[in-house]
């Protein structure tokens, strides 16, 4: 049963809609209880050629050699890829939004850098066959030392899991090897707490587990164009990195999905229609690449896992004066989405509290792990976890109820958060209030009495009079790519075999910033500007790469930050 | 390796199909008779996708031998329906939301149809305990046992 507190949501709520609040048949589900609904592979072609990969069994090792002579001759083996088949065997999912570099090959050639990662496809005529002839692919491994813990990957000296990130961390917007937020000063305000609580989380990684394990089936179509069925959650996300990978144009690729069994975030990589419609061009026969269950699991990217330090600066009255945090997400061998992740989490910061000073480096780690991507909430469920676990220590800590102690930190509308946005149909306080009802547990009250639609707003809405910033973690020299950017210098390369050379200082960075467009303005002359500052180059860095020729304004995008159109 | 003819009762209508030595029931009915229905989703009897009737019992096609069904009935969720008419289990399971991306849907409605052949009016533990051997991933297992209650109540009715 659902209560709606129309007092909380009057203004954002028609009452004339037609739909919610009211029973509805999902549109689909005929198909679903007749089993006509047609998932990718509901679609049966004659002649169907089945797709089986050859996966490292180590979580980091160079390749001298692979030699498929031997499964090439089994009966019934059409033809085995490897990664010098894929036109252009490099990419990073998000480049499709100009953000990163292309950092993964389809099919391993030189090294591989997680426990299950591809390095050659055998197609045959049936899956049985396909995977005697897996199992006849001969590689020369040379195996390297491999790291599986992020802050473990980020010391000096640990293994490079990915070469285009020689730190092992994904570069921000080609300035910082992390996501920084700041707001206030947290250093002078601990100074001032009473109580100073610290904590450490760690979750897990978590596989969404579709009951329909990923795959597309590929065929040849009229006309030299191709037909993929897939299970894909982003269809034409797919088909951007099938045309980039495959190098054709999008309009000789025919995506059909949409009927997904199950995808909770994890149907987005874009793996399977490419290897797919590959082997479909090079064997001009329909072909069919899925993952079994244990693929599935073992080598389907999951819900990265996290780690967070926060550290809280508490008055004796339970206030939170000031939050601190530090996180690292472990994005695996390859960057997919975590990079993004870390962006949507950061805005989150600190939770849904008003915390007048906050503070948080976050840091996307490479390690040997398998590469990381959406699920559900991706990039907000770990620290979630981590700030409320940490609310019941700060409610241990000053001797308070914990729901007590959140109704007193809770963001209220009007209040200013973090990320430099008003917060707005704030509920929490309600939501607080319920939950002690219907537990039983009896608040203070003042919690009992609060309001998310009182006492927010005015000295709650304003920005900290001065906000501390710093330049830790500035990397210079680096050029982030540029596959979507018209006159790009990554999308000209069919085959890009060189990792681009940057430095990292390893103090502050120092020296004079260049000229730089303004940040979007803030309303409030006194007050800080809406972004951090950007970090200048030291003096003497090249400029040419981040200052050649761009056309169009420039815009904000909180992925790719200041950019021309 | 010779095919293997295997006549069996399917959904009612006799069927002649070849199997493969070693094939399983799963991709026997799937690409061999074309009924799409079942579904493939471990292939290690763990997700009851496949789950089908042989002889009126429930049986994972995945780890069933394709010629082992030859002169038995087997039925599976595409032969549910009468003609237009849907099952009352269909109904129910559109009109209680029972199905989020449906895949776990047709291996749910035989082993609720198993349980309502041999029982009426069974318990919620009952219901509980017919589909526990089908996973839900979107873990709409309440909107299902609602159903499958809904339409044993409706049959009782009628």
């Amino acid at each position: 049963m659902i209560e709606f507190r129309k007092e909380l949501f009057a203004n954002e709520r028609n009452d004339n809609l037609n739909e919610i609040g009211k029973p509805t048949r999902r549109q689909d589900i005929l198909g679903h209880v007749t089993g006509r609904s047609p998932y990718f592979d509901d679609h049966l072609f004659d002649g169907l050629l089945h797709i089986r990969c050859v996966r490292s069994p180590h979580h980091h090792a160079r390749i001298r050699r692979i030699d498929v002579a031997e499964a090439q001759a089994m009966p019934g083996v059409v033809r085995v890829l490897v990664g010098r088949d894929v036109p252009r065997n490099l990419n990073t999912l998000l480049s499709l939004l100009d953000f990163g570099i292309d950092d993964e090959p389809l099919l391993a050639e030189t090294k591989v850098a997680y426990k299950g990662e591809p390095v050659a496809a055998v197609i045959a005529e049936s899956e049985a066959k396909a995977l005697a002839a897996v199992a006849r692919v001969r590689v020369d491994w040379d195996v390297r030392p491999h790291v599986l813990d992020v802050e473990e990957a980020i010391k000096p000296g640990a293994p490079v899991v990915c070469e285009v990130y020689p730190t092992n961390k994904f570069i921000y917007h080609g300035k910082y090897d992390h996501q920084k937020l700041r707001f206030g000063d947290v250093e002078a305000a601990f100074a001032s707490a009473d109580h100073i609580v610290e904590g450490r989380y760690q979750m897990s990684p978590i596989e969404q587990a579709p009951i329909e394990t990923c795959g597309a089936i590929a065929a040849p179509e009229i006309n030299d164009r191709y037909v993929c069925y897939t299970s894909t959650q982003a269809l034409f996300f797919s088909l951007g990195t099938a045309a980039k990978v495959l190098t054709v144009p999008s309009n000789r690729l025919h995506f059909v999905g949409g009927t997904v069994g199950g995808g909770f975030g994890g149907k987005v990589d874009s793996v399977h229609e490419p290897i797919a419609i590959l082997g479909a061009m090079l064997t001009g026969r329909p072909c069919k690449f899925a993952w079994d269950r244990e693929e599935e699991m073992q080598v389907g990217a999951p819900r990265g896992a996290e780690r967070w330090y926060i550290k809280d600066g508490v008055a004796r009255d339970g206030r939170i004066l000031a939050r601190k945090f530090t996180g690292y997400f472990d994005s695996g061998a390859y960057t997919r989405l975590s990079s993004y992740a870390i962006i949507k989490g950061v805005g989150h910061l600190p939770g849904p509290y008003t915390i007048p000073n906050v503070h948080a480096d976050v840091y996307c780690v490479y390690t040997n792990r398998t590469p990381a991507t959406a699920m559900r909430g991706f990039g907000i469920t770990g620290v979630d976890f981590a700030i409320e676990a940490h609310m019941d220590k700060v409610a241990e800590a000053v001797g308070m109820n914990p729901i007590d102690l959140r109704i007193l930190n809770a963001y209220r509308d009007g209040d200013m958060k973090a990320h430099r946005r008003e917060a707005k149909n704030t509920a929490l306080i309600e939501c607080c209030q319920v939950v002690a009802e219907k537990a039983g547990i009896a608040l203070q009250p003042g919690s009992r009495a609060a309001s998310s639609l009182r006492d927010g707003g005015g000295e709650r809405g304003r920005l900290p009079p001065r906000t501390a910033l710093d330049q830790h973690g500035t990397v210079t020299g680096i050029d982030t790519g540029g596959y979507a950017r018209k006159g790009g210098s990554a999308g000209a390369t069919s085959k890009p075999t060189t990792a681009p050379a940057f430095q990292m200082p390893t103090s502050a960075g120092a020296g004079r910033a260049p000229s730089r467009p303004a940040a979007p303005a803030s309303s409030t002359p006194s007050s800080q500007p809406a972004a951090p500052p950007s970090p200048p180059p030291p003096p003497g860095a090249p400029a040419a790469k981040t200052d050649r020729p761009r056309q169009g304004a420039m815009r904000f995008s909180s992925i790719s930050g200041l950019r021309r159109r | 390796m010779a095919k293997i003819p295997v006549v069996f009762i399917h959904n009612g209508s006799e069927r002649a199909s070849f199997a493969d030595p070693g094939q399983n029931l799963l991709e026997f009915l799937r690409r061999g008779v074309g009924d799409l229905s079942p579904k493939y989703g471990c292939g290690q009897g763990t997700c009851g996708a496949c789950t089908v009737l042989i002889d009126g019992e429930t049986h994972l096609a995945c780890l069933t031998l394709a010629e082992s069904v030859a002169g038995r009935r087997v039925d599976t969720a595409a032969g549910l329906a009468t003609g237009a008419t849907l099952h009352a289990l269909q109904e129910a399971f559109m009109g209680c939301f029972a199905a989020q991306c449906g895949y776990c849907t047709p291996g749910m409605l035989i082993s609720a149809k198993a349980l309502l052949d041999r029982n009426s009016a069974p318990s919620r533990e009952d219901v509980v305990e017919a589909i526990s051997g089908n996973v839900c991933r979107c873990t709409g297992y309440e909107p299902i046992i609602e159903a499958v209650l809904t339409a044993a109540r409706g049959r009782a009715r009628s």
